[in-house]
């Protein structure tokens, strides 16, 4: 267990089958905040400030994906911190998990192309008013990796009206010029959503990985994913202070 | 004939091989010891035809810590840390059912990388198949890479390279090998023996069922026929999932010191993993199948010890450790159940309270046949090597020239493929695909390692023994070009059926060019696989020996890519020829497969290697790319598409221009640097004993070749990422 030491701490869960775990408590250790893993089969989230549920296969994803990882013993914490107002953050297959949980509304089916795609995004930031979006502006593209074969965002139109009148739709995919299109969805999302937030914002599934954008010697070769991530953080930073 | 024989020869033993085992065993053996022979003295299993050839590779070096005979290669990166690599075949698997033919491939490298207690970092995958204009081919690369994406994507490991090639050779035998790198402790590389007398051996992971039975006899070590198709049930079929689990189990059995020994269940299953290791400590081992999860509870023992069921893995464990070693493998939610103690004795093997075999280990795993079959340079050969590529039509348009090049199925992006591939998780990954080398961070140090496959088969037919020179040449190059020094090469040697004298004498001779090469550049080989009996209808591929070559950058922050930057000066490295005999310009543009191919002197290519990663390690250059496939035209443009950005360059040369731009003289790379480098960067070279000519700047929206070429960088992009969606239909 990482030695509490003042910085926001944050728990990344560890279901069998994640695989960017490792990746996201390198994210946050990079930016400045404290992770652990949390096990999958533990009834506790250890004092952590906020939880990330990461990128992977949980329990292989044999069944809809995310449709097992619900019912890990940790869930249940996660979906009474989620309720008590504490922040989570779904990436990929967290994003699936959320939806699975009833914590976010809609599905993630698979890409319209039949392909798993993986490849530098752009995004376009939609509400920056989130916890996980404050030091980013409405309207700014973000480069993001995705790497998914079933993210493509459905829900029916009722909902997604409230959604949109809500400000739960946080971020869309989109050309590099931030041009919302056919052309810039890569994954046939419903209306390009690449992630979603619950109303009162304080859970967000995206499919892109912000874990994977710190670092421009990686990968992407952008750091966009650090704005995301480090909202979170200074958000936590800041409700403590 | 004897039932006994009758049997033996069904399962690919020859009579003299029977009789062998009569006189090893003083009897006649069991039923469950046939197939236990004939597994363990398989091709696949024995390299019985090979292994005389491979005694003659260089296998030591100051990093190698570890070399063939093992689960993989291990090589010393400092730091206390180690890497682990080896490259492995899935082809006929793969042609009769390519989604788990190749996911299967990927898990089993995976397990061999794990024995040695490394964490996977990276996978590879170097494909060949038949042309695309032929439906078959398609659905074979579609569902090639759909496995290798299902699993390699699963299991969380990046697949950040390889090559994909097409060739008609591959038509009925497509080739999909597979590399993996892993990173661990140099003070706790695993070995694959039961090294204590009296110790468990713990089978963990998916049960055991009757699927890849006769995978090595039936499958791997057999030509092909129409009746490929009935060979499906000797496919395994993956579960990455329980790939996953069982990989972190041992990574904590690892970590926690519980291993003694460990080794994957691949070929030839339980029968293998239990010979293997009691022969390697010259030991034995008392087996009981009773205690094997099975999938079906009626199986044979012939079938349990020969199952190649996936995701199962043999840890040899001190008794007083295995309840430990049992809790963590179910904290992964891994079932782990103790099936034998190590002997002094034979390999014995109960089922119901009975003896069903026993054999001394070493005769299944060390003392099978070895065979010096007969070799002779194929008659054809002559008529190939007295084309003249020379005399084949210069094209009018160079540039139109560059673009068909740019848009033939060898050259094209392959985009469309490694999209499909997650090349990005662990975070390590500052070159993925489509460079001349991945480059991945070594975690918790400021070093990198730089991976490279490479095999070019036309020039391999052509001449075996230069070829298979020129695929080690071409990785060390590529390697360097990222920055990095070669330190060593693990081989997929992808060969048809050696009982044709030919194969056998393309075999020998490519051996022996890959000695002299990996001699030469100081990379000695750390292991490898052999793959024979690529043969379909009676057709052999073309000999295609792969090299991964595994180079390591002392600081990640030098590792240089292909794209240049603007305003750069860009300098040729080593000297070009009119050399056209087996290139990608003479093959793409008049289907055209003859001549010799280029000359290699390896003593100029290490001086170029070790140049390369010198202007590399003093910040001289800023960007470099090899020449290869389809020359310098090809490597101008490449660079042009990685960036965005043109360049306006002057020839300065006496060949003919399509020569020169064609030609794929070895020993060649484009280099950049900031223009008041270039002077220090051409004197360097020189004075390294390598050629080096000015060749203009980088800059603008067009490459730009002066009197002879001028093409926007948007065109050549066009050319080059259109092409491989176009021909798929994509």
């Amino acid at each position: 267990m990482a030695r509490y030491d003042g910085r926001v701490k944050i728990g990344v869960v560890q279901f069998p089958g994640s695989n960017d775990e490792r990746d996201a408590v390198w994210a946050i250790e990079r930016l400045g905040g404290s992770a652990e893993l949390l096990w999958h089969g533990d009834r506790d989230l250890r004092g952590a400030d906020a939880v990330i549920l990461p990128g992977g296969f949980s329990y292989g994803d044999y069944l809809r994906c995310g449709a097992i990882a619900r019912f890990a013993p940790v869930m249940a914490e996660v979906e009474e911190f989620a309720r008590s107002g504490g922040p989570v953050l779904g990436i990929c297959n967290g994003f699936q998990v959320l939806c699975e949980a009833g914590l976010l509304p809609g599905a993630l089916a698979r890409n319209g192309g039949l392909k798993f795609i993986c490849r530098p995004q752009p995004i376009r930031v939609e509400n920056p008013s989130t916890v996980f979006t404050r030091r980013t502006a409405r309207g700014r593209v973000l480069t993001i990796p995705i790497k998914h074969g079933e993210g493509r965002y459905i829900t029916d139109r009722a909902t997604l009206a409230t959604m949109e009148a809500r400000g739960q739709v946080v971020f869309r995919y989109c050309t590099p010029s931030g041009e919302v299109s056919a052309a810039g969805n890569p994954n046939g999302s419903l209306d390009g959503i690449a992630g979603v937030c619950n109303e009162a914002g304080n859970v967000l599934g995206m499919m892109p990985h912000p874990e994977h954008a710190v670092d421009p010697a990686v990968g992407a070769g952008s750091a966009d994913g650090a704005l995301v991530l480090g909202s979170l953080i200074e958000s936590l930073a800041g409700a403590r202070a | 004939m004897t039932a006994s024989l009758d049997l033996a020869e069904s399962l690919g033993l020859t009579a003299d091989e029977h009789e062998r085992i009569v006189a090893t065993l003083g009897r006649e053996p069991t039923k469950a010891e046939i197939a236990m022979y004939a597994a363990m003295w398989s091709e696949h299993c024995s390299y019985k035809s090979s292994k005389i050839y491979l005694k003659t590779l260089p296998t030591e070096g100051p990093r190698v810590v570890m070399g063939p005979g093992e689960n993989a290669g291990v090589v010393d990166i400092g730091d206390g840390l180690v890497a682990v690599f080896k490259i492995e075949s899935h082809n006929h698997p793969s042609l009769v059912e390519p989604v788990q033919g190749a996911a299967t491939g990927v898990g089993g490298i995976v397990r061999d990388i794990v024995s040695t207690g490394a964490r996977p970092i990276a996978i590879l995958d170097p494909l060949r198949f038949g042309a695309l204009d032929e439906w078959r081919n398609r659905w074979l690369l579609g569902g090639v890479v759909a496995g290798i994406s299902q699993y390699g994507n699963s299991i969380g490991i990046p697949t950040v390279g390889g090559e994909v090639q097409f060739d008609p050779c591959y038509r009925g035998n497509p080739l999909v090998n597979v590399l993996c790198l892993g990173i661990g402790r140099a003070d706790r590389v695993i070995r694959a023996r039961a090294e204590r007398v009296g110790a468990v051996a713990l089978l963990f992971g998916n049960k055991t069922g009757r699927d890849g039975i006769g995978g090595v006899s039936v499958l791997a070590s057999r030509p092909f026929d129409s009746e490929a198709e009935a060979k499906r049930p000797s496919v395994q079929v993956g579960d990455p999932f329980a790939e996953k689990i069982a990989i972190e189990a041992c990574l904590e059995l690892a970590e926690r010191g519980l291993l003694i020994g460990l080794q994957d269940l691949g070929g030839a299953g339980l029968c293998c993993a239990t010979s293997e290791t009691a022969s390697r400590a010259a030991l034995g081992m008392e087996v009981d199948l009773d205690q094997v999860p099975l999938r079906e509870d009626d199986m044979e023992p012939f079938e349990i010890l020969t199952s190649e069921s996936q995701e199962r893995m043999l840890a040899i464990v001190a008794p007083e450790d295995v309840a430990e070693a049992v809790a963590v493998c179910a904290r992964w939610g891994v079932t782990a159940v103790a099936v034998g103690k190590v002997t002094e004795g034979d390999l014995v093997v109960n089922r119901r309270g009975e003896v069903v075999a026993r054999a001394p280990a070493r005769s299944l795993a060390d003392e099978g046949p070895t065979y010096h079959r007969p070799a002779r340079r194929p008659e054809w050969l002559d008529e190939l090597r007295a084309r003249d590529p020379l005399a084949l039509p210069a094209p009018d348009d160079l540039g139109a020239a560059l673009l068909d090049l740019l848009a033939s199925p060898n050259i094209c992006s392959k985009r469309w493929v490694f999209e499909q591939y997650d090349s990005l998780v662990q975070h390590g990954t500052l070159a993925g695909p489509g460079g001349d080398a991945a480059v991945l961070r070594v975690p918790g140090t400021g070093r990198a390692l730089a991976l490279s496959t490479d095999g070019n088969a036309r020039y391999c037919l052509l001449d075996p023994r230069l070829g298979a020179a020129h695929a080690v040449a071409e990785a060390a190059r590529n390697v360097a070009c990222s920055g990095a020094r070669p330190v060593s090469v693990t081989n997929c040697l992808n060969f048809g059926n050696p009982e044709d004298p030919g194969v056998m004498w393309q075999f020998a001779e490519a051996v022996a060019g890959m000695g002299e090469a990996c001699r030469a550049l100081a990379t000695p080989v750390t292991g490898g696989n052999v793959s024979f009996y690529n043969q379909t209808e009676g057709e052999n591929i073309h000999p295609t020996p792969v090299i991964g070559m595994l180079g390591v950058i002392e600081d990640a922050s030098r590792a240089l890519g292909i794209a240049w930057g603007a305003g750069r000066a860009v300098a040729l490295l080593g000297e070009t020829r009119a050399e056209l005999g087996g290139s990608e310009w003479a093959w793409a543009t008049h289907g055209f497969a003859g001549g010799a191919p280029p000359s290699l002197d390896l003593e100029a290519e290490s001086r170029l290697v070790d140049l390369l990663a010198s202007l590399a390690e003093r910040e001289l250059i800023e960007s470099a790319h090899d020449c290869s496939q389809g020359g310098l035209g090809v490597t101008l443009a490449e660079c042009a598409i990685a960036s965005g950005i043109g360049a306006i360059l002057d020839p300065a040369t006496d060949l003919a221009p399509h020569a020169w731009l064609f030609s794929e003289s070895a020993t060649r790379a484009v280099v950049t640097c900031a223009p008041e480098r270039l002077d220090d960067v051409l004197r360097t070279a020189r004075a390294a004993g390598v050629p080096a000519a000015a060749l203009g700047e980088t800059g603008g929206a067009a490459l730009e070749i002066r009197g002879v070429l001028r093409i926007e960088t948007a065109a050549l992009a066009r050319a080059f990422e259109g092409a491989l969606p176009a021909m798929l239909g994509a």
